[in-house]
């Protein structure tokens, strides 16, 4: 049933390549494959709660692969991940209805894109080094073509190549962790659930947070976190809006679902030693996201930079987990930071499509040529401001589930830091308000242009994303019925 | 019963929710809505003050799961009894009056004062401070959205703009009084209960009730957040009358008086609240005399009023916080009525000038009598009752100090001055040539029958709500809690005495007040914010905006000359940066062969593969560009 949903993406895709389909059903058949996956995950969701305790995998599946190095092709699902592959399957699906319209190469981009979900659901199942170390290269392989082919802007190639270099060699570090975990487990393996039950390093001296350090490097530069984010901006800016969609929406999680999948079980002595460096890249992160967001004219790097800002959130709330304090606070922190996954994915996702919409009909991120477009199109502006605030954490939207959480959870085991991240939550309310003032509202900066409002297709893209944020936001346990058991087992291993 | 408390929440929220989504509709739906809108404003509004008087006499208690261990609870105690009646009587009035005040975007107005609503009454109920932060925040961006309604105007957006980001300044203290409470074992009960903060240990009861300060003071527009308030007055009038009179500012009070316990436990915090407050009531007193705009005035009264809500909050007698509550609820009538009057004669005569209003009463007796009970109360000339409510305010603060008696009798002073001043403005002899109209709109000469109708209301309860001060009223309102401090014959003499002659002064030569250029720019509090705070900021966010390009830059150069390098070898032996990056694994093995010491041949077949794979990968790469 897993590996079900994880390859039917990419068969649908070899398909399409193969069958030589026309183009309009191309686009169609990586809807319906959208549709199907959110069905499978949704349906893997409830079958899990109903049959499993935290900490037990669902699902699971084993397949000798590499019997040699201790290594097989073994996937299962827990609290972690699920959300994490519903998000996966409802983001791709989004793109793909926005992408119904898409005329370069209509039917190699679906392709793409359906890989590209395989690799994202692959990573989020692994229960395997390898075999999430190789979901994880492919992701970047597949977002490369992605920007280089079907970006704009005249530096997309540049950008796409500063992405894939600046990635792969993140994931080079992660190898080398990963092959240090393996070295130091007795017997050899780079099971994920063998090595969690019997962490490898307990005891070891150096070697121990070097491996933390590769792994830490290697995540912390896909995630990303500061000073490992100059990928992010130029990617983001050259990459079609759906690509921007996926980029930050799913393959930033791979970075952060690292940390809670590998680099706290596996390495829980390590993790708490070095708690402070995390959370103190949290709150780097978050102020310094933060800021250069607010510093930006160009829409799409502004969104980019206020991604640098909540992945530091989950960071914290991370970090906070390894240090002492009590532990009901601690649990609602890491719940805060997995809610955050989720909630950046949904949110960011929608304002990446819409930053799309703007492109579209105005040519240009550049918010000082806009304003008052509320006039002329009040969808795509009442769309906007309700991501913004959901971005900036109002109550009724999954931003403040997770930022709430984070920041409350955090203040006893980290009080300095999480106080000095509290002042983030102003910064981005001042920088969204701002930037909505520049696109939607006063007086036209340019002479009026013709803008033509959210079309039926935009609307049913972005709309269901925000919808299900305000569901988290409002019905919380919606999600917290699977995360939070999830986050307290998770304390617990870290606190072996 | 906790269905008639869900039902209070519920139905202006689900209402205003619904209004806000009809303008995106299809514009028949936005038509039937948009002419729909006043009726069903203010149905639901008459259905939400049903329901207030309801939920104030049975007194419901709900809770309902909402994050792990700290469920979203409401109930109606006596003290929300009191607002949540009071919220629910003043936004029914508010809707009368913008049935006729609001001609354009009407869905849009009045889902957001719904939504406001909603929001108000779940700050009121909630008792834990999870259903507490989120209604506040959701306070704040309706009250963005409200003083920035009419949208195409730059300046009403950035006053928007300005209010938001300013009280979300205060907000982050209601996340760290959170995270206070969430620091310490609660042993199985919520976690967050607003009931537990006094009980904290140190130092967290102390982050918890600074944390407490700092937001009720930005919400109550005290010392120093005051400025976003007089921002806010570029909204319409009517969202003055609500969200600046009974509710938002006065959530701010509220806050402080529900967390009396907290202040007193933590010691510091009431004496900080009570010296806040009182300050706030004297300095925004003086700045609301220098005023010569009518909303500006009614807007630095509006800080100086809820003054001495917060004083009350700060001082420690038992009787102190129903004298608070019953300034709050007294303030509440008596300023949303100056307000709706005030927008009344905007939309009538087209200005807010002090100067160019001479007469205004005159021309408009149906708003200048309603206006003068109030202004009257406001200055507090018995037997109105603000007068009540301030005296009993005052003999709670001299119970406690004189000094803050005496800085508290100043401030009362003040009001008297400041009432006084623009009720003889209103009530001079209408000049033969009126001059200084329609400078902010064109005025349409009139005041139709459906804005006076809310003022007698509201009038009524300027004048008599002081009651809510007597012992055995109020043992009827809010049974078991202690009554307001009364206050000493001697002190009601003095005060009396202080307000008849000030306000007789300020009638007879109201333009010879003293008026100090501080005063007139707001204490210069937001000239101060942004030089000390936004300024800063933004040169820092430049800053570090500059150094990230820079960072960018460094790393694209390095791919490039990465990339210079991978061609010139490329054109040498045709391997490129897939060499380059094998040699960067190679190295990377040899490193870790050192640390880790491999045991297994296999590890290195594997790794001979990965290498290849990685090569092959980059090359696929490299072709395809």
């Amino acid at each position: 049933m897993l590996s079900l949903l994880i390859f039917l993406p990419a068969a649908v895709a070899a398909v399409l390549l193969l069958a030589r389909v026309p183009d309009r059903v191309a686009l169609w058949a990586w809807l319906v494959t959208g549709l199907v996956t959110v069905g499978l995950s949704v349906g893997m969701w409830a079958a899990y709660l109903h049959g499993h305790g935290p900490g037990q995998f669902g699902f699971a599946e084993q397949v000798p692969w590499m019997p040699g190095i201790g290594s097989s092709y073994h996937v299962g699902v827990d609290g972690l991940s699920l959300p994490l592959l519903a998000l996966t399957a409802v983001i791709f699906t989004a793109t793909a209805v926005y992408s119904l319209r898409e005329r370069q190469q209509p039917r190699s981009y679906a392709a793409l894109f359906l890989a590209l979900q395989t690799t994202s659901l692959g990573v989020f199942s692994a229960l395997d080094l390898i075999v999430f170390f190789v979901f994880f290269d492919l992701s970047i392989v597949g977002m490369y073509f992605v920007i280089a082919g079907w970006g704009h802007g005249p530096a997309r190639r540049r950008s796409a190549l500063l992405f894939f270099l600046y990635t792969f060699t993140g994931s080079l570090a992660l190898l080398l962790g990963f092959i240090g975990l393996y070295v130091a487990s007795d017997p050899h393996t780079f099971d994920i659930a063998e090595l969690a039950a019997h962490p490898p390093l307990t005891g070891s001296g150096a070697a121990g947070p070097l491996v933390l350090a590769a792994i830490a490097l290697g995540l912390a530069i896909k995630t990303p976190t500061v000073p490992f984010h100059s990928w992010l901006p130029p990617a983001h800016t050259d990459a079609p809006a759906a690509g921007s969609a996926v980029l930050a929406g799913i393959l930033l999680k791979m970075g952060t679902f690292g940390f809670v999948r590998i680099a706290m079980p596996l390495l829980p002595e390590q993790w708490r030693t070095y708690a402070w460096v995390f959370v103190g890249v949290g709150v780097a992160s978050v102020l310094y996201g933060a800021l250069v967001a607010l510093a930006q004219d160009n829409f799409k790097r502004l969104i980019a930079f206020t991604s640098v800002n909540h992945m530091g959130y989950i960071l914290l709330g991370l970090g906070a987990a390894g240090l002492a304090g009590d532990a009901h606070a601690r649990s609602v922190a890491v719940t805060g930071a997995l809610v955050q996954m989720v909630s950046h994915g949904l949110i960011t996702a929608a304002l990446f499509l819409l930053a799309g919409v703007l492109l579209d009909r105005g040519g240009s991120y550049d918010l000082t040529r806009y304003g008052a477009l509320a006039g002329p199109a009040p969808r795509f502006a009442a769309l906007t401001t309700v991501a913004a605030f959901a971005s900036l954490g109002l109550p009724g939207f999954s931003g403040f589930i997770a930022e709430f959480q984070i920041l409350a959870g955090s203040l006893g085991p980290a009080t300095p830091a999480a106080a000095v991240a509290a002042l983030g939550i102003v910064l981005t309310a001042g920088l969204f308000l701002w930037a909505i003032h520049r696109l939607f509202l006063g007086t036209p900066r340019t002479g009026q242009v013709a803008f033509a409002d959210l079309s039926a297709r935009e609307l049913w893209a972005i709309g269901p994303l925000l919808a299900l944020s305000v569901l988290i936001g409002v019905f919380p346990q919606s999600l917290l019925g699977v995360v939070t058991p999830a986050a307290d087992h998770l304390i617990a291993l870290v606190g072996r | 019963m906790s269905a008639l408390l869900w039902a209070l929440v519920l139905l202006p929220a689900l209402a205003g929710v619904g209004l806000l989504a009809a303008p995106l509709g299809p514009s028949p739906v936005r038509r039937a809505v948009e002419r729909a809108t006043p009726t069903v404003g203010i149905s639901v509004a008459t259905g939400v003050l049903a329901l207030s008087a309801a939920a104030a006499s049975v007194r419901p208690t709900t809770s309902a799961p909402f994050l792990a261990g700290d469920p979203f609870t409401l109930a109606v105690d006596g003290l929300s009894a009191v607002v949540v009646v009071t919220v629910a009587a003043v936004s029914l009035l508010v809707l009368v009056f913008s049935a006729g005040a609001i001609r354009h975007h009407r869905a849009r107005f009045v889902g957001l004062m719904l939504v406001f609503v909603a929001a108000v009454l779940v700050t009121a109920t909630a008792t834990t401070l999870l259903g507490l932060l989120m209604a506040w925040e959701v306070m704040g961006a309706t009250s963005y959205a409200l003083i920035a309604f009419d949208w195409r105007r730059d300046t009403a957006v950035a006053s928007g703009t300005t209010a938001f980001v300013v009280t979300r300044a205060g907000d982050v203290g209601l996340y760290l009084a959170a995270g206070a409470a969430l620091a310490v074992a609660s042993g199985g009960t919520p976690g967050l209960s607003l009931d537990r903060l006094a009980l904290l240990p140190s130092p967290w009861l102390h982050i918890a009730a600074a944390g407490m300060l700092a937001a009720a003071f930005g919400k109550a527009a005290q010392l120093p957040f005051s400025f976003w308030l007089s921002r806010a007055m570029d909204g319409p009038s009517p969202v003055s009358a609500l969200l600046h009179s009974a509710a938002m500012v006065a959530m701010g009070g509220y806050l402080l008086l529900r967390l009396h316990p907290l202040l007193l436990a933590a010691g510091w915090a009431a004496t900080t609240a009570a010296w806040v407050g009182a300050l706030t009531a004297l300095l925004l007193g003086a700045v609301a005399i220098a005023q010569d705009d009518l909303k500006q005035l009614l807007a630095a009264s509006t800080s100086a009023q809820l003054g001495f809500v917060v004083l009350a909050a700060g001082t420690t007698g038992p009787g102190a916080v129903g004298a608070g509550l019953a300034h709050l609820v007294g303030h509440a009538s008596t300023k949303a009525l100056l307000f709706l009057a005030a927008g009344a004669w905007l939309a009538a005569l087209g200005t807010k000038s002090l100067p160019a209003l001479r007469g205004a009463g005159r021309a408009y007796p149906w708003v200048g009598v309603p206006f003068t009970v109030a202004a009257l109360a406001l200055a507090g000339v018995p037997p109105l009752t603000l007068w009540a409510t301030k005296e009993s305010v005052l003999a709670a603060a001299r119970e406690q100090s004189g000094a803050l008696y005496a800085v508290g009798l100043a401030a009362a002073v003040a009001s008297s001055a400041y009432a006084g001043k623009a009720l003889a403005l209103i009530w001079r002899r209408l000049p033969d040539h009126p001059t200084g109209y329609d400078t902010e709109e064109a005025g349409t000469r009139q005041v139709g029958w459906i804005e006076r109708i809310p003022l007698l209301p509201l009038a009524v309860g300027a004048a008599g709500l002081g009651v809510l001060v007597v012992p055995a009223v109020w043992a009827k309102v809010d049974p078991g809690a202690p009554t307001p401090t009364s206050a000493s014959a001697g002190e009601v003499a003095v005060s009396v005495v202080l307000a008849v002659v000030v306000t007789g002064v300020a009638l007879r030569w109201p333009q010879r007040l003293p008026a100090p250029r501080w005063a007139g720019s707001w204490l210069r509090l937001e000239q101060v914010a942004h030089a000390g705070v936004l300024r800063p900021t933004l040169r820092l966010a430049a800053l570090l905006a500059r150094g990230d390009a820079a960072l960018e830059a460094a790393v694209t150069g390095t791919g490039h000359a990465g990339r210079r390098l991978a061609d010139h070898a490329a054109a040498i032996d045709a391997v490129g940066v897939g060499g380059a990056l094998r040699g960067v694994v190679a190295a990377a093995r040899r490193g870790a062969g050192l640390v880790l010491r491999p045991q297994t041949g296999q590890l290195h077949q594997y790794y001979a593969q990965a290498s290849v794979g990685l090569a092959v990968a980059v090359l696929i790469v490299w072709l395809a560009r």
